[in-house]
């Protein structure tokens, strides 16, 4: 289960049911129209997100702030970076 | 266009990261494009729950973008455009069905598109004179600059010190004299350079991770070809295709009729998830593989079908296995001897 300090997301995207790197396209292209520090929840049944979104995080520059199973699916939660 | 920004194509593999990094380094701003065609094989893996040894591939594009912190956008590319593009290649295929030079322009007709969007003032990729017999020769590297529009202002790093400058180099964008001059096959200089720059990983072995260019996934791409148009239809690949292609046993039970055998519980599941058009064959009380039939099957075939599955499953050494064969919403059990001619199941296999 997820910690509870993670906060309420400004955003959800449900993935669920398409296949990396799907969930990685999916929450590029909603950076783009979110705010620097917009917190996003991706959920994903593919468990390629488990290593897919840190990684991105770390080539984008965006903060990772955790990927969560949850039975058959994942949660990840990421905030979008604030410096350019 | 002088913009201190470049497009840099990348796989993963040892020759985009080292492309990659030869350009950072010059402190140049670089965005990385990775293409998903739907053709991945690791993409494939991963999705299917990991290597046959055990052991799960990571992304090598998202792994050598946040080792050298770059920016990536993935370029879903697996459309229908794409797909005729594959089916009827200009510059003919390479080895299987892999039509490599039309695919290279393709992309980076795409990846034009990106730099102009950008503002970027050049492409690179991590391609390297002389290392594939056919993509990567001097003139096809010309050919695919040109044809692609982006004559100039495609820059290989490994090997520009080979080509003719390119603008950003006559423009004084990018250092010529810190570009490398590497030919042929050998990856020894490529290794020491990883050392050299302390980049630590690369994907093993190296080479394409795309369908198209394995032999045994090639014969099952162009038996569905060759199989529709002698059907009288369409010499097209659909998405759905690449999926089936990868998934299963192939056996051609006659030139109409064609079957796929799941190997895995993974591959049950997507052939289950693919029924719709198909016959649906599988054991009725004992664990074992699903198969989809393609095409109207004879009686015998029906048989021979239902056979296979039963041979494939727990009742292989039962004298008679119950098999439920579901089409159009109707459900008929065959009850059949598995199959034990291997040898015959090894001649229609595709």
């Amino acid at each position: 289960m997820p910690a509870p300090s993670l906060p309420a997301p400004d955003l959800t995207l449900d993935t669920s049911g398409r296949l990396c790197p799907y969930p990685i396209v999916e929450i590029a292209r909603a950076m783009k129209g979110l705010e620097p520090g917009a917190v996003v929840c991706v959920l994903a049944t593919d468990p390629g997100i488990a290593t897919d979104m840190p990684m991105w995080c770390r080539a984008t520059r965006n903060e990772h702030l955790g990927t969560f199973r949850e039975g058959a699916s994942f949660r990840s939660w990421v905030r979008k970076r604030v410096a350019p | 266009m002088t913009a201190r920004k470049a497009i840099a194509m990348i796989s993963g593999g040892l020759d985009s990261t080292l492309a990659l990094a030869l350009v950072k380094r010059q402190g140049i701003e670089v965005k990385a494009i990775n293409f998903y065609t739907g053709l991945c094989i690791t993409e494939t893996q991963r999705r299917k729950g990991g290597r046959p040894d055990g052991t799960m591939p990571q992304n090598e594009a998202l792994r050598a973008a946040a080792d050298l912190e770059v920016d990536i956008e993935y370029i879903d590319v697996s459309e229908q455009g794409y797909l005729d593009l594959i089916v009827n290649p200009r510059h003919g295929y390479g080895a299987n069905a892999n039509p490599c030079v039309d695919c290279r322009i393709f992309m980076m007709r795409k990846a034009r598109e990106i730099m102009e969007r950008e503002g970027a003032s050049f492409v690179f990729t991590g391609e390297v004179l002389g290392q594939r017999p056919k993509s990567q020769r001097r003139d096809t590297l010309r050919a695919v600059e040109k044809e692609s529009g982006l004559t100039g202002r495609l820059v290989r790093p490994l090997s520009a010190r080979l080509l003719e400058p390119s603008i950003p180099e006559r423009e004084g964008i990018l250092d010529r004299s810190l570009l490398l001059d590497i030919n042929g096959r050998s990856r020894q200089r490529q290794i020491r350079l990883a050392r050299e720059l302390g980049i630590a990983e690369w994907p093993q072995p190296a080479g394409g991770c795309c369908y198209l260019t394995d032999e045994s996934f090639s014969r099952k791409f162009f038996d569905v070809l060759d199989a529709r148009e002698a059907a009288g239809e369409e010499r097209r690949i659909r998405k759905e295709d690449l999926v089936l292609l990868s998934t299963g046993r192939h056996l051609r039970l006659s030139p109409g009729v064609k079957m796929m055998v799941g190997r895995s519980e993974l591959e049950n599941a997507v052939l289950d998830a693919y029924g719709a058009g198909r016959a649906r064959v599988a054991a009725r009380d004992l664990n074992g593989p699903v198969a989809l039939v393609e095409g109207t099957p004879t009686w015998e075939e029906r048989q021979l079908a239902a056979r296979i599955v039963a041979r494939y499953g727990k009742g292989k050494e039962h004298p008679e296995v119950a098999v439920d064969w579901l089409e159009d919403g109707l459900l008929e059990t065959l009850t059949v001897a598995p199959e034990k001619d291997e040898a015959r199941i090894e001649s229609m296999r595709i």
